[in-house]
């Protein structure tokens, strides 16, 4: 069970330079829990803590299979063998 | 500095211009590691405001895969400011996120959708810290070295 998941060039500081790393997990949660093993840091750059638990922060776009996770559950969206994640940050500002 | 070609430059003024009260938003690909602006891509700012810029995440992704297949990154990313000064907001500091980046900001205050001279300027955004820099505009890039 392997995913690919490509870094924004803001976090290659975690992947030692890395454009895309494998990891794994049944879920993007978990996935994140994987990334955060391999490469420490990475995790509070894309979850924060909420009233309501753990979410994505908001100016962190995360991608499967090129859909955006807030449509596939968030951090609750089901991974499988194969699939692509990206990670972006949003462009936006004031 | 930013050097950047003379028709890009209008291409970006003409934008902020067209969106005026809203903010306009977009950015210039270039070759990775060139620092040539040299494909500009108009954005829609998604949050459709005079105060806020947002690129809408499905287009933000088309926009990187295009990119990535080109092998460029963004050299310019640019917005506008619409009632205040060309120069990074605190959102616009908090959420800077390419630090390879020249943020140029653009401010139509002054004549709004009308011709006029307009601010423009660019700068860096790393940690947070903001450095502005010379803006060179040129009839046309230099050939590509390689």
């Amino acid at each position: 069970m392997s995913v690919e998941v490509r870094i924004p060039t803001i976090l290659r500081t975690y992947t030692g330079g890395e454009k895309a790393v494998s990891g794994e997990g049944a879920s993007l949660s978990a996935l994140i829990d994987d990334l955060e093993a391999n490469h420490p840091g990475i995790k509070e750059r894309l979850v924060e803590s909420k009233d309501a638990g753990p979410d994505l922060r908001r100016f962190v776009n995360v991608y499967v299979n090129d859909e955006d996770v807030r449509f596939l559950g968030g951090l609750d969206a089901e991974l499988s063998d194969g699939d692509q994640v990206v990670v972006l940050p949003a462009v936006a500002g004031g | 500095m930013l050097r950047i070609d003379r028709a890009t430059y209008d291409a970006i003024v003409a934008h902020a211009k067209r969106d005026h009260p809203d903010e306009a938003c977009g950015i210039v690909a270039g070759p990775e590691g060139s620092d040539r602006p040299e494909r500009m891509v108009e954005m829609v700012n998604a949050a459709g405001s005079p105060t806020f810029y947002e690129f809408d995440s499905t287009e933000l992704l088309a926009l990187y895969k295009q990119m990535w297949a080109n092998d460029e990154e963004p050299v310019v990313v640019y917005h506008s400011h619409t009632a205040t000064e060309a120069y990074p907001s605190r959102t616009d500091i908090g959420l800077a996120q390419e630090p390879g980046a020249h943020y140029v900001l653009v401010s139509t205050r002054e004549h709004g959708n009308n011709d006029g001279p307009v601010e423009f300027r660019s700068y860096t955004i790393v940690d947070g810290e903001v450095t502005e820099e010379e803006v060179d505009v040129v009839a046309a890039l230099p050939p590509r070295s390689e």
